[in-house]
């Protein structure tokens, strides 16, 4: 679990904070092109990929968490998809008529 | 008679066996600090998926007006200050390199590392707060402020040059940016007060490379936070933004 060597995680945190970084002005200039009704999905999808670096590698859900940890992860993200995916799909065809 | 003797005994041994052992980082209930250990990430994993449905619920109701008033989110979502969104977004992935770099610093025994990365944290902490706080002040001085005094008059809707936002619909998003962003500065603020803590333990050495459980799981809370803003910081600030 926590047995790795302790030089090489530091190396992965700098890549990870760069990456953040990058993806955090990636999001300020994608918002300034007209991308039409993919500048939503296109600012989401950069949200959600700096997120999962940071429960991946910052939140160590990837090398040192246990099974049981994994599981409590995707039960929180499944219930959460639940919530905005069924409110999303009722609310998306109501105005069908 | 003699088994009973026997059986207590045996009972006192494993007692005396386990105080033979005893390690002032284990508490008596488990069986190994490993074990000791993954019971507290996990117990702070649960509290975090609680968390999700927390903010979930928020981001739920944002995500039904944004589809509703969509013109007047963009033109409500262009009144505030891109650049000091984007500022605290890096500000707080810099607080979340710190407190890997703390959590690292613990496990290598590593002490003016730990404390430094622990006040570097709380001071990063504070400066988004800070910007937070100018945000906050401009909003109440332009009377974005949903309430008596709220006021968006003649703003135009972004790519729409005729069209201007519908005032209700524009205080909706302003209701939801201040309980969204309020809620988040809320629990940026109990994360200093738990960082506050750790700090002091760290300052008396408490921590040591087998024990040092409430930094990793202090941790885990504060990258959430730093998790929300990510989602938060698209959505708020750059919903349409092209010229």
């Amino acid at each position: 679990m926590s047995t790795h060597s302790t030089s090489s995680p530091l190396k992965m945190y700098f890549a990870v904070f760069f990456a953040l970084l990058v993806g955090t002005g990636l999001t300020v200039f994608a918002a300034t092109l007209d991308l039409g009704r993919y500048n939503a999905a296109v600012a989401l999808g950069i949200a959600t990929v700096k997120a999962t670096l940071v429960a991946l590698f910052f939140m160590h859900v990837w090398h040192a968490s246990e099974k049981l940890t994994k599981l409590v992860v995707i039960a929180a993200l499944f219930f959460l998809l639940l919530l905005l995916g069924l409110t999303m799909s009722d609310y998306a065809t109501r105005l069908w008529s | 008679m003699q088994n009973n003797a026997n059986s207590t005994t045996v009972v006192h041994d494993r007692h005396g066996e386990a105080h033979a052992a005893y390690n002032p980082a284990l508490l008596h209930h488990f069986a190994e600090p490993q074990q000791q250990r993954d019971a507290a990430s996990l117990g702070m994993w649960v509290f975090l998926a609680t968390e999700v449905m927390f903010f979930g619920g928020l981001f739920c109701a944002y995500l039904v007006y944004r589809r509703w008033y969509f013109p007047d989110f963009a033109a409500a979502s262009k009144s505030i200050n891109m650049w000091l969104g984007a500022t605290n977004t890096a500000v707080l992935i810099c607080s979340s390199l710190t407190v890997v770099l703390a959590v690292w610093a613990a496990q290598t025994a590593r002490r003016t590392l730990l404390i430094g990365s622990l006040a570097l944290t709380m001071l990063l902490g504070l400066v988004f707060l800070g910007i937070k706080a100018d945000e906050y002040y401009d909003k109440f001085e332009e009377h974005h402020v949903p309430g008596a005094s709220f006021s968006f008059e003649n703003v135009p809707v972004p790519g729409h040059p005729g069209q201007l936002a519908n005032p209700r619909h524009a205080q909706i998003f302003f209701s939801l940016y201040f309980v969204m962003t309020g809620l988040h500065a809320l629990h940026m603020i109990v994360g200093l007060g738990i960082f506050t803590w750790l700090l002091t333990m760290a300052w008396k050495g408490r921590f040591t490379p087998e024990w040092h459980t409430p930094v990793e799981i202090g941790g885990l809370y504060w990258h959430f936070v730093d998790i929300v803003w990510i989602y938060l910081f698209p959505l708020l600030y750059l919903i349409d933004r092209h010229p």
